[in-house]
């Protein structure tokens, strides 16, 4: 088997006397959905935050593409092609939705330190950005600013965003979070068009997307992995019922 | 669309009455005028800087008086040295003093510049409260230095016994020399409005907004803030020049915490992050200063409350109000 995208050995991250993240060990391989779930409180958004560059681990590392990149920053890991999402929407509000997409434009393709051509009339970005934002559906909501979108425009353009950024691997937390059943729905679809194109880490309390999607399928209890297999095998396994799974099935 | 055209409208006027009114005041013999509305070009350059820093990049700094009085000290310095016939520096190269504007600008934002770099380095470590404490800390430290350094005048401060040059200009003319700080003025503004609208301003903005997400897209927040804080420095540096220019004289005062307040006034009564709020807030200060100071010495009452008013009901300045948009940026 090819070498993965992304891989995570033996994390730890400790608060206090708390262990939000104990010795976590997981892979994304390309081209997969690798679903992550676990009860509120399993340490899923610390794991993120620390395969992000938000949090730096006490132990571990963390590999994207065949390089180390436990010690680099957040801007550092996403020019190494780590595309994330967040729970809580971040865009920048005061930016219509076309210049959102333009910035993840410019941080994969150009230098920050342009002083003299306006970005309106540059089409190396506007370009880009205008057919990233039909992709996701958002061409003509284009103009809007970012606040002015609804709760479900905004979480598709911040997937949008993640994908200018053309990433090899995307992180997903939460996705639909907050989202109606119709909006899941769609949301569910367009991820399912990426698949294969870019691999996901894909947090998720929907279970009805999470087997929809995920070829993998690991599971997080108390900071610890306690599971990792496909769908199926996770539908069966007595272990993650018990902890997870157990009121609903 | 409509409201962004209102603000360029406003700001047309704004220029077009601060080129009118010295001229009228000429035309009726009162050079006096002219003078007031220089202050008010330099002043409003200082806080174009600050804008930059403040509006643009929410780094909210509390010592750009330190860049101010740089400035000042560079024209000073280099005017005494000049007058004396003597060197700024003569070690490890010999700088001549030059009595000639323009190199004496280079100088003045060259090393407000350089110390903007040491300042904004340590600085933009922090953010919040902390940010403005550690600016206000560091212009307080050059302050102290300036008083105590009496080779420059120490607390007295420092003469310009001639003013400095332009070339083909007669700079103790009023008009010339309004027109000179207003001309500076326009350019730092038409840089400003430019690089606004360039990656760099892009990254800025969204460095203020939301610096999470500006990392998230591969970005460092990092750099891009030091540069902004930077060229803020070096545009407020070059005003500080002027200002010494202006009164023939650098005092320590330029580099105090209540010149960093006044320039911070500036920015927030015109209104934070708009291009021309600087303009309209320093504008603002000098007539409130003229006609008020006139009657009273406790003028600035009426400016606290003037900026209470701003500050709670009229987020966008006196620029915001007219325009009736709460827009930032």
């Amino acid at each position: 088997m090819a070498e993965p995208v992304l891989e995570v050995r033996g994390l730890c991250k400790s608060f206090g006397a708390l262990k939000a993240t104990d010795g976590v060990s997981l892979t994304l391989e390309a081209g997969e959905i690798h679903a992550l779930i676990g009860p509120n409180g399993a340490g899923k958004s610390t794991l993120i935050a620390q395969i992000a560059g938000q949090l730096a681990p006490d132990a571990g590392e963390i590999w994207l593409g065949g390089r180390e990149i436990t010690g680099l920053s957040v801007a550092g890991r996403a020019r190494r092609g780590l595309g994330r999402t967040f729970q809580v929407s971040s865009l920048a509000l005061e930016f219509s939705a076309l210049r959102n997409v333009m910035l993840a434009v410019q941080g994969r393709r150009a230098s920050s330190f342009g002083f003299l051509k306006p970005v309106m009339r540059d089409r190396r970005l506007v370009d880009p950005a205008h057919e990233v934002l039909a992709r996701f559906d958002l061409e003509g909501r284009a103009g809007v600013t970012a606040a002015a979108l609804s709760h479900g425009e905004r979480r598709q353009l911040e997937l949008a965003m993640a994908f200018a950024l053309e990433p090899r691997v995307l992180l997903l937390d939460e996705p639909m979070a907050g989202m109606g059943a119709g909006g899941t729905t769609a949301l569910t679809r367009v991820l399912a068009a990426m698949h294969g194109s870019v691999p996901m880490l894909l947090i998720e309390h929907d279970m009805d997307a999470v087997f929809a999607l995920a070829d993998r399928i690991s599971v997080l209890a108390e900071g610890r992995l306690i599971f990792t297999g496909p769908p199926e095998a996770v539908r069966v396994s007595a272990v993650v019922r018990e902890v997870y799974l157990g009121g609903e099935g | 669309m409509s409201r962004v055209g209102a603000e360029t409208v406003l700001n047309a006027a704004l220029a077009g009455l601060l080129l009118v009114a010295p001229l009228t005041a000429l035309g009726l013999g009162e050079p006096y005028y002219a003078n007031l509305a220089s202050r008010v070009a330099i002043l409003a350059l200082a806080g174009v800087g600050l804008n930059l820093a403040l509006g643009q990049g929410g780094m909210i700094s509390f010592g750009h008086a330190a860049f101010f009085g740089i400035g000042g000290y560079v024209a000073g310095i280099s005017a005494q040295a000049a007058f004396n016939g003597a060197a700024v520096v003569s070690w490890p190269l010999e700088v001549m003093g030059s009595n000639v504007m323009p190199p004496i600008w280079a100088a003045a934002m060259l090393v407000a510049g350089l110390v903007a770099v040491a300042i904004g380095a340590i600085s933009l470590r922090t953010s919040g409260v902390y940010f403005i404490m550690i600016t206000l800390a560091f212009a307080q430290m050059i302050y102290y230095f300036a008083i105590s350094w009496p080779a420059y005048g120490g607390e007295d401060g420092l003469s310009i016994y001639v003013r400095n040059g332009f070339p083909g200009l007669d700079t103790y003319d009023p008009l010339s020399f309004f027109l000179i700080c207003y001309g500076c003025l326009m350019l730092a503004l038409a840089f400003s409005w430019r690089i606004m609208g360039t990656r760099f301003g892009a990254a800025l903005m969204c460095a203020r907004m939301n610096p999470e997400r500006l990392a998230t897209v591969g970005i460092e927040p990092y750099p891009v803030k030091l540069t902004a804080f930077v060229i803020s420095a070096m545009i407020t540096g070059l005003a500080g020049a002027l200002f010494a220019d202006l009164n023939g004289f650098v005092s320590p005062s330029m580099l105090g915490w209540h010149t960093s307040g006044e320039i911070m006034v500036f920015v927030i009564l015109g209104g934070v992050g708009r291009l021309f709020g600087p303009v309209a807030g320093a504008a603002l200060y000098v007539l409130l200063e003229h006609v008020l100071g006139g009657l009273t010495e406790h003028w600035q009452l009426l400016l606290g409350l003037i900026l209470l008013g701003v500050v709670l009901f009229a987020r966008g300045g006196l620029v915001g109000m007219v325009t009736g948009s709460a827009r930032h940026g």
